[in-house]
């Protein structure tokens, strides 16, 4: 949980990033190896994005530095700063930004270029470059004759046709509809694994986080607030948001053998016997919803008032405000059993088995 | 019915005068008048004149427009209100001022004559000089403004992709408002072609270096030739005419 990718000596990419701004302040290290993938996974305002142009030199630092291959880019208290066109970074945007009044080609060209290819070296690379993303037939496409999944790639493609030591994804799929995103993602996927550089996608779909991406970094507020593999975060969330995107319920509270208070008048028994600051998590299918105080087997109970019902997936999905907010997952005929509507008091119930308590 | 008598009066009041014209023109020795060497050598000095001063706004008044367009600086609003006088001033003021610093006793124009030996009045270049003043402010307005529509997000992507600021606006900038500069150097080109007050102050009225179109309307009818006047003014209306069918579909149906 240092930051810094197992199996490896120094990063390729290491970066302290401080942007100061009139009433945000983002404030992360961000730590990245040669072919490692990295998704910063965040909600919308979390700084996400100025991560990512302070990476690229779109957005000035205020402190910190930001390395790249071992050569410091920034620092600004060394009054170090390197113009974006000088850093070695692939760049693709949300809305792929190509541009209009050039062929895919010469989009894709536009970098080689740049970098002092000869034109017809220029177009070579990039036909190559089209040829790998699959778009070798419409090199000659306007990119207003592109649909929207053609258009990301020929913007993949632009971005890593020079070869960047850092690639830098703001919200690549998030301009796609649901058919094409499926598509892309496992094209986008495929791409990325073979990218020799470092790579930071930043998205707040946890989807195309958990699939493209080796590592998670999570941002809110911008600060980071947990990082690790997949399997971590979402076994192990540390704020509601994450809670939210993987889909638990989560609460924070002071451990007593299998007791954990949650608030003065509220504690859960547990499965584990842990002393100090936990987490408690359990998922939405833990919690039983009963018109009555059950009786019998020992469990954790208690009264809650519905605040909402949404369908689910096959379930419905239950709000439940009361000592504690919690999210429970029950069947149609369950609810049709009961009579759930907004408003109703019921009792919820979770087994201490299927809790699962770590550290905070 | 209101409003329909004033419009058609203005409508009246405007076609009225160039169907005069029309109607007025000796169109049986028109093609005589029109290969006298006199109006041909005023025709080819005019579209001459006209185009090397649209060259210089578009050199000039290019770079000006990204400065206004792009560059944050401290005073920009008033230099950008500064750039917009020659449109209001009249034209004959110009021709004035361009006299007072231009002039063999000018602010610059003292230095011109005895640094180089140039005298700048009552040239050819006068005529350039004092068209390109009149005509710089409608190239600027109109790139200046296709600028800031244009997005610049665009030159972020090709900062990303290697390129400078100089080969971005080439490369990526400028094919982006390549319609908003041909739409100004058009107008521009316009404009200094019907250039009259300030030539006639600043460059004088000599035939042959300095006796564009509209001054040989001009002294046409100062000599009681009316037919030749008709048919210079008929000339210049049919290239004005010209221009507007050809910016039709950008300017004229455009909101």
């Amino acid at each position: 949980m240092t930051g810094t990718p197992a199996g490896t000596g120094a990063p390729l990419l290491d970066a302290h990033l401080v942007v100061q701004r009139d009433g945000f302040r983002l404030d992360a290290v961000l730590r990245i190896a040669a072919g490692e993938v990295v998704a910063l996974l965040g909600p919308n305002g979390a700084g996400k994005t100025t991560a990512l142009r302070a990476l690229a030199g779109l957005v000035p630092l205020s402190a910190g530095y930001v390395r790249l291959g071992g050569t410091t880019l920034d620092q600004p208290d060394r009054r170090m700063w390197t113009p974006t066109e000088r850093r070695h970074i692939g760049v693709v945007f949300q809305d792929y930004l190509l541009f209009p009044h050039l062929s895919a080609l010469d989009n894709v060209a536009f970098g080689p270029r740049s970098h002092g290819l000869s034109r017809t070296g220029a177009r070579t690379r990039a036909a190559a470059w089209l040829d790998r993303v699959g778009l070798a037939g419409y090199a000659r496409s306007r990119p207003r004759q592109l649909s929207g999944g053609q258009a990301q790639r020929v913007a993949l493609a632009r971005a890593l046709a020079v070869d960047p030591a850092l690639l830098l994804l703001d919200e690549p799929l998030a301009a796609l509809d649901a058919g094409t995103r499926l598509d892309t993602r496992a094209q986008l996927q495929h791409h990325l694994a073979a990218h020799p550089g470092a790579t930071l996608l930043v998205t707040h779909d946890p989807l195309d986080a958990l699939v493209l991406a080796q590592r998670l970094v999570i941002i809110e507020h911008g600060r980071i607030v947990q990082e690790g593999d997949a399997a971590t975060i979402t076994a192990q969330p540390r704020t509601d948001y994450v809670a939210r995107l993987v889909g638990l319920n989560l609460y924070r509270g002071r451990a007593h053998g299998h007791q954990v208070r949650i608030t003065d008048s509220f504690a859960l028994a547990v499965a584990t016997d842990d002393e100090g600051e936990v987490f408690v998590a359990f998922p939405p299918t833990a919690v039983a919803l009963y018109p009555r105080r059950p009786e019998g087997s020992p469990r954790n109970t208690w009264p809650a008032r519905i605040t909402d019902i949404a369908r689910h997936g096959d379930n419905l999905r239950v709000r439940l405000a009361g000592p504690v907010t919690a999210a429970a997952d029950i069947t149609q005929a369950a609810a049709s059993h009961l009579h759930l509507a907004p408003g109703q008091e019921v009792w919820a119930a979770v087994k201490a088995v299927e809790t699962r308590t770590y550290p905070a | 019915m209101a409003l329909l008598v004033p419009a058609g009066a203005a409508l009246v009041f405007l076609v009225l005068p160039l169907a005069g014209l029309v109607v007025r023109a000796p169109w049986a020795s028109l093609p005589r008048r029109l290969a006298q060497p006199g109006v041909l050598t005023a025709l080819r000095l005019s579209l001459q004149t006209a185009s090397l001063a649209t060259v210089v706004c578009v050199l000039l008044g290019v770079p000006l427009a990204w400065l206004l367009a792009r560059v944050e600086f401290p005073g920009r609003r008033v230099l950008r209100a500064l750039v917009t006088v020659p449109l209001v001033l009249p034209p004959v003021v110009g021709g004035v001022a361009l006299l007072l610093v231009f002039g063999r006793r000018g602010l610059l124009g003292a230095w011109l004559d005895t640094t180089f030996g140039v005298t700048l009045p009552f040239s050819t270049t006068a005529v350039v000089v004092a068209e390109a003043f009149v005509a710089m402010p409608f190239l600027v307005i109109a790139v200046e403004g296709a600028l800031r529509g244009a997005d610049t997000r665009y030159e972020e992507a090709a900062a990303t992709l290697g390129a400078g600021r100089w080969l971005a606006f080439r490369r990526v900038t400028l094919p982006l408002v390549a319609p908003g500069v041909a739409a100004g150097a058009v107008l521009s080109w316009a404009r200094a072609l019907g250039e009259f007050g300030a030539t006639i102050t600043f460059a004088g009225n000599y035939p042959g270096s300095t006796q564009t179109m509209p001054l040989a309307v001009y002294l046409s009818l100062e000599q009681g030739d009316l037919d030749a006047a008709v048919v210079l003014s008929l000339v210049l209306l049919t290239v004005s005419v010209g221009i507007l069918a050809g910016l039709r579909d950008r300017w004229i149906t455009s909101p």
